[in-house]
């Protein structure tokens, strides 16, 4: 076992780590801590970039656009383009489940059309799974697509889905057959948003700011070219796509967590409660240490999680606690932001320390155990399929 | 391969049972699978082949420290291997004997009333003086692992010139211990002859080295605890029904386990990285060994509590091998200090 990158690796980063510091935007490390919504223009112009340098869809066949790399490529451009704090690609739901999704189930004629405008960043995808009455039980979802003629026409509702405002596709999951047992009976389809009955709502959340939105679909007519993978079999092309999500989180989420310790040792220093600096007392000291040890544990196991997926081809149990543990550590270490700030801590605007910035990411965080699988449903995987408990239900 | 070599090799000589009877009798180990130890290469596996040792690093010991933790080796193993063979490395010949399994060791560091750490630098009552070419001690020595067993002490002791590290034949005293796998105790020491192993120039760095290769050691250790405690807990879970079911359905029973599974992984994730920067002498290491060793001890230490709770009133008997897991937990956690006082290598490296 090795910790440190081989040649092609460190020479892959060291390369990478150039070329973001070349590229990053004018004045981008001095712009403020602006929380919230992604700056749009910023992200597009990035992912241009981002493809013409030949870093979108690293581990993606070349054959779509993507480098043929191997997993260690992308984890290590995941690294570092958080280290950076670079702007995001405009394309994460396309990079990170659309397009995975169509790579494992799609015709070649649906990968041909629509793997490469991800990659560019020329199209946006949005994500269309969850419903008012279907989160974790997302099998139990209603969003009724009747096939007529050579397309199916869908009704229905989903919620949480962010880039909708701006999406020019969606991965949609719909009830085909509801008189099939719910897992069954269900087609994936990829829905143009700029189609007639397409209306999206922004979802106000408790930071205050619109991340997500609501879409309603009204008669929308969809071509039935437009099915990944058969109709009424789209449970399992759903699977493949919330494999994706909580996979390739693993690396990102740890150098983001890597990013809000350096930052709150930073605060630590900066800040004193009655005479004394954060930094010097012994529980936050403490409580600072506890969080350091959480992110490398979270960093080492994703490691170990990849090597298995290099070595085996697929992935291990491991993988199933990196969402889980980061999401709590990030509620841990945002909340410990707030203990480091005092008595200040509810002052979160123009007259606040950092302008609102730990506030912001506070209360984020507690979508963190929600979002993208429920700690719950993850402790449910873990003990069923990992440890094979009975099922619960 | 080592690992199932020796989970096998102690599940044949160590049943838990076997276990159970060595610590309630106070006998502190097995003499004869000791010996068979010594001629399957266990202990010398780190020493170098001219002091009979087998050449090989700290990564194949770091999985002998695992399993034996896993099987809740009763003997001086962590005394011997992980807390003395460094010492021995300026004395071939008494390192050969260890290797043969015909001395044991422990390493003797604290006194009444202080210092009672290796983090604390050495201020030592007991003292070495020379004498008729070599050395005698003088002095008592308190939380001495394993002091009732072993038959040779690694002793912490004043010189004229500063601390230095010697080795002298002794008599321990055993203490009763929560942990009785492995217990403390004392030692005296009146005008015992010595060899002199560590000088005062060499001191420092020695007992520095002999720190981060023990709570490592432990680290690795407290892994094969906690995964013992969740392999019962798992078993026990799918077999145990109550209300027409078994007690792992319920969620309230299941997430207790899940949560214990991912302190044992993000545990190993730690130790493993330990021993692989102690392997290599990385300067990363003393901040590497005190997450390990605190996070490892106090996931122990977790699952252990969460197993017993899962095991009802099952895993609240003596005759249940549970509580032994604890014991050993604990016994880890407090080793040196409990996780703040290693946190402090951590917090200081971050905020001098």
């Amino acid at each position: 076992m090795d910790f440190r990158d081989s040649p092609t690796e460190a020479r892959f980063r060291a390369d990478l780590r150039e070329w973001i510091e070349n590229n990053l935007p004018d004045g981008w490390s001095e712009r403020p801590a602006k929380p919230g919504r992604m700056d749009e223009h910023a992200a597009r112009e990035w992912s241009r970039k981002l493809f013409d340098a030949g870093y979108a869809g690293l581990t993606w066949p070349e054959k779509y656009g993507g480098a043929g790399a191997p997993y260690s490529h992308q984890a290590i451009f995941l690294e570092e383009v958080a280290r950076a704090e670079a702007p995001e690609h405009i394309g994460i739901i396309g990079l990170g489940m659309a397009g995975p999704t169509i790579i494992s189930h799609g015709t070649e004629d649906q990968k041909v059309r629509y793997l490469r405008p991800i990659l560019s960043g020329e199209e946006v995808w949005c994500q269309g799974f969850s419903e008012p009455g279907a989160g974790s039980d997302l099998a139990s979802l209603r969003t009724r697509a009747v096939r007529d003629g050579d397309a199916f026409v869908v009704n229905g509702q989903k919620v949480w889905s962010s880039f909708a405002h701006i999406a020019d596709w969606c991965i949609l999951v719909t009830r085909t057959d509801p008189d099939a047992p719910k897992h069954a009976g269900l087609t994936y389809l990829l829905v143009d948003m700029n189609s007639d009955g397409v209306e999206v709502r922004p979802l106000r959340q408790v930071t205050g700011d619109p991340e997500f939105n609501e879409i309603f679909f009204n008669d929308v007519r969809v071509p039935v070219s437009n099915v990944v993978g058969a109709v009424d079999d789209g449970w399992k092309v759903a699977m493949t796509t919330l494999l994706h999500e909580r996979g390739t989180l693993g690396f990102a989420l740890t150098a983001r967590l890597e990013v809000q310790l350096n930052k709150l040792l930073k605060l630590a220093r900066e800040v004193s409660v009655n005479g004394r600096r954060a930094a010097d007392d012994p529980l936050i000291r403490d409580g600072i240490a506890q969080r350091w040890i959480e992110l490398h544990a979270l960093r080492l196991t994703n490691y170990r999680a990849l090597t298995k997926l290099m070595t085996d081809g697929v992935p291990g149990p491991e993988g199933s606690i990196a969402k889980l543990h980061w999401s709590e550590s990030n509620q841990r270490l945002t909340k410990l932001a707030l203990d480091v700030l005092g008595p200040r801590a509810q002052l979160d605007g123009a007259d606040s320390i950092w302008g609102g910035y730990w506030q912001y990411h506070q209360l984020r965080s507690r979508g963190n155990t929600i979002e993208a699988g429920t700690s719950e449903i993850l402790r449910n995987i873990i003990a069923e399929r990992v440890l094979g408990l009975p099922k619960s239900r | 391969m080592l690992r199932s070599e020796a989970r096998s090799w102690l599940e044949s000589k160590l049943p838990s049972e076997r276990v159970a009877e060595i610590a309630d009798s106070g006998a502190g180990w097995d003499a004869d699978v000791w010996a068979q130890m010594a001629a399957l290469g266990w202990i010398g596996l780190s020493a170098p082949p001219e002091a009979g040792g087998a050449g090989m690093t700290f990564l194949e010991e770091a999985v002998l420290f695992e399993e034996f933790g896993r099987a809740l080796f009763p003997g001086p193993f962590f005394s011997t291997v992980g807390l003395c063979l460094p010492a021995l490395e300026a004395a071939p010949e008494l390192c050969g004997r260890a290797a043969a399994g015909e001395i044991t060791l422990a390493l003797a560091w604290a006194e009444r009333p202080g210092p009672l750490t290796l983090f604390e630098p050495g201020d030592y009552g007991t003292k070495a003086v020379r004498a008729d070419g070599g050395w005698t001690l003088t002095g008592e020595k308190i939380l001495v692992p394993d002091a009732g067993v072993v038959s040779h002490f690694v002793v912490a002791a004043g010189t004229a010139e500063g601390p230095g590290l010697f080795v002298a034949e002794g008599a321990g005293e055993r203490s009763s211990t929560m942990d009785s796998t492995r217990a403390f105790g004392s030692v005296r020491f009146d005008d015992a002859s010595a060899v002199m192993v560590a000088g005062p120039q060499e001191f420092g760095g020695l007992l520095g080295r002999i720190r981060l290769r023990a709570h490592c050691a432990l680290a690795l250790e407290a892994v094969g605890v906690a995964e013992a405690a969740l392999v019962m807990a798992v078993d026990h879970s799918k077999t145990r029904s109550q209300f027409g079911r078994p007690i792992g359905a319920y969620q309230a029973v299941s997430h207790q386990v899940a949560d214990t599974y991912m302190d044992v992984e993000l545990a190993r994730s730690l130790a493993y990285w330990a021993a692989w920067c102690v392997a290599e002498a990385d300067p990363g290491a003393p901040a590497a060994v005190a997450a390990a060793k605190s996070f490892a001890a106090e996931a122990a230490v977790r699952a252990c509590e969460r197993s017993t709770q899962v095991h009802g009133g099952m895993g609240f008997t003596w005759e249940h091998m549970l509580h032994r897991y604890y014991k050993r937990a604990q016994w880890i956690d407090a080793f040196d200090g409990y996780g703040h006082a290693h946190r402090t290598v951590i917090a200081d490296s971050l905020l001098p």
